[in-house]
């Protein structure tokens, strides 16, 4: 193995563990050769809204430091970037709207916090759709982020920045977040894993909040082991957050060894409808096969309101949002009108400068369908049919142990290409989103080509089984190698 | 067009967003049809089934009643727009 700057790279955060453990290099030496290749690409894919050089290599003698006092952390001097929405200590935090385009918190979100305390150092903040609301990372107020694999096209979203640093190897590994996909699907889309966790899982104090029954915090990494490691600093019980469980918290990298043996595999009737590009379907039934001839059943089973998962969101996920985003006044953090005639001019003037379409889009539906008279018809309607969904899913699990199939309906498409119709946009979601409304843990790996562009096999468990979804992806990862593919410009 | 150019007018008073002269047509033409694809959610018979507002089937969590941190104002009032001793200023409420 090459050890110059070159091979730093193309290594996992589990290799770089290795190597940093070794005495192999420093974290300084890393952290150089990652900020330069930052600085190299950074702008081309466009996928940071911050970089943090200085105070990352503060921190990486720092981890170099302690490494020499042998205390160092799980991760000490292990890179990565934060989705910015995740609040940062004296860093700008601007979830990508210009409402929070000077936003700099007063204190570290628990998912920071805890990386931070295991050692791990920040390289900066990736951009992503505003708020989180998005599919292409095009609602962005600091443009869109750039796929590596064809920079004409969308890297998916709204995690778009923190999947595509990953893909082109600036980092090994970014937090996301996912709300109805939005870890999976651009994982799915630039050939890298993406986990979310179980909803409680992971700890969402100083997590901007988009839809607080949702929101989930998770990473974006390129192998299962990866974003094992990851998810055992991140998850656990947090008291600043009332719907955080408390649960044990497993060993996950353990687990990743155990066979699959006897392992129940449900396959979804509906995800196999027409809406699924063919190439897509092909990919996951080989990767199906890979899982099989591990000693697992494949076993058939329905989601039979799968249909419904979208429209349902629509109406539950819109509404929280209203809620969540009145927040933004214009009084006490963030963008403010500039001569307001008076306090309602301030609100409405700074609101509808401050927010772009997407937001104010979601905004207004949530508004809509929590007014008198269309409370009862929309979100109590919405409301049952998410009874309906999770159901669907329970009785799923008492036949199985993972569902598994596609993640998106299709690769990854052009920039522009789907702006002008927000329902075709919302549709790429159609997979992802049936594990938000029912709290359930899912991941995407790559698991081949469309052509030229990656594929992504999703697994779904039930609560808090994301010990299991990781120790299937590692089985396979163990067994093919979609997920070291690089693309060709970022080798 | 499922919504008129009043309702929205009214939804975005309601969200206290002001839209502009050129953005007006395009929220009422998407909006409707969000409310149009979000309708088909009427069909599904949802007779005596409970309204999921939650994935996790638990009751809320309370903290022991006791001072756990202080806040440093100035630092979290470093964001505003406009302070004045420790107050948020507004344009003026009353005459």
């Amino acid at each position: 193995m090459r050890t110059d700057d070159e091979a730093w790279h193309s290594r996992s955060l589990s290799g770089l563990a290795r190597g940093l453990a070794g005495g192999e290099f420093s974290a300084r030496n890393l952290t150089e050769s990652l900020l330069a290749r930052i600085a190299l690409h950074g702008e081309s894919l466009n996928a940071f809204i911050t970089v943090t050089a200085d105070e990352a290599l503060q921190e990486a003698d720092k981890a170099d430091r302690a490494r020499s006092k042998g205390v160092a952390g799980p991760l000490n001097g292990l890179p990565l970037v934060h989705k910015d929405l995740f609040c940062t200590a004296g860093v700008l935090t601007t979830c990508g709207s210009k409402i929070l385009g000077n936003f700099i918190s007063p204190y570290d979100a628990t998912v920071v916090a805890r990386l931070r305390k295991a050692g791990a150092i920040m390289l900066g903040k990736t951009n992503m759709d505003e708020f989180a609301m998005g599919s292409s990372n095009e609602t962005s107020f600091f443009g869109p982020v750039r796929n590596p694999w064809d920079l004409a096209l969308s890297p998916g979203g709204s995690s778009g920045g923190s999947a595509a640093a990953v893909a082109a190897r600036l980092v090994p590994a970014a937090t996301g977040t996912d709300t109805g996909g939005s870890i999976r699907q651009p994982a799915a889309m630039t050939g890298t894993v993406g986990l979310k966790p179980t909803y409680g899982r992971v700890s969402r104090y100083g997590m901007v909040a988009f839809a607080s029954s949702l929101d989930q915090a998770g990473v974006i990494t390129r192998s299962a082991e990866d974003a094992a490691r990851l998810l055992g600093v991140m998850a656990g019980f947090d008291e600043r957050d009332s719907t955080c469980v408390d649960h044990p918290v497993p060993d996950y990298v353990a687990a990743l060894a155990k066979p699959l043996d006897g392992l129940r595999v449900g396959i979804v009737r509906q995800h196999f409808d027409a809406g699924l590009d063919p190439r897509c379907a092909a990919r996951v039934r080989e990767s199906l096969d890979v899982i099989r001839d591990q000693g697992a059943t494949l076993v058939e089973v329905d989601l039979p309101n799968l249909d419904l998962s979208v429209p349902t969101y629509y109406v539950v996920a819109p509404a929280e949002c209203s809620s969540n985003l009145s927040r933004f006044d214009g009084v006490r953090f963030g963008y403010r009108a500039s001569d307001p005639e008076d306090l309602s001019d301030l609100y409405c003037r700074s609101r509808g400068e401050g927010f772009g379409a997407e937001v104010k889009r979601r905004i207004m539906t949530g508004t809509y369908v929590l007014s008198a008279g269309y409370y009862d018809a929309y979100y109590l309607k919405a409301q049952k049919v998410r009874q309906l969904i999770s159901q669907d899913f329970h009785n799923a699990f008492a036949k199985v142990d993972v569902i598994a199939g596609p993640t998106a309906p299709a690769p990854a498409f052009g920039i522009g290409e789907k702006t002008d119709d927000p329902i075709l946009m919302y549709l790429n979601d159609i997979y992802t989103i049936g594990a938000n409304l029912a709290g359930l843990p899912g991941i995407s790996i790559p698991c081949g080509f469309a052509d030229s562009l990656p594929v992504g096999l999703q697994l779904v468990g039930p609560p808090f089984a994301e010990d299991r979804i990781l120790n299937i992806a590692h089985q396979y990862q163990a067994l093919t190698a979609w997920h070291t593919a690089c693309p060709e410009h970022f080798k | 067009m499922s919504l008129t150019k009043d309702q929205v007018q009214h939804i975005a008073f309601l969200a206290r967003l002001k839209l502009g002269e050129g953005e007006f047509d395009d929220v009422v033409d998407k909006l409707s049809r969000i409310v149009d694809f979000v309708d088909q959610l009427q069909a599904a018979p949802t007779e005596d089934v409970l309204p999921m507002a939650h994935p996790l089937a638990l009751s809320q969590r309370l903290r022991a009643d006791a001072v756990t941190e202080s806040i440093d104002r100035d630092a979290i009032q470093a964001n505003a727009p406009a302070v004045r001793d420790g107050y948020y200023l507004v344009p003026k409420v009353l005459e």
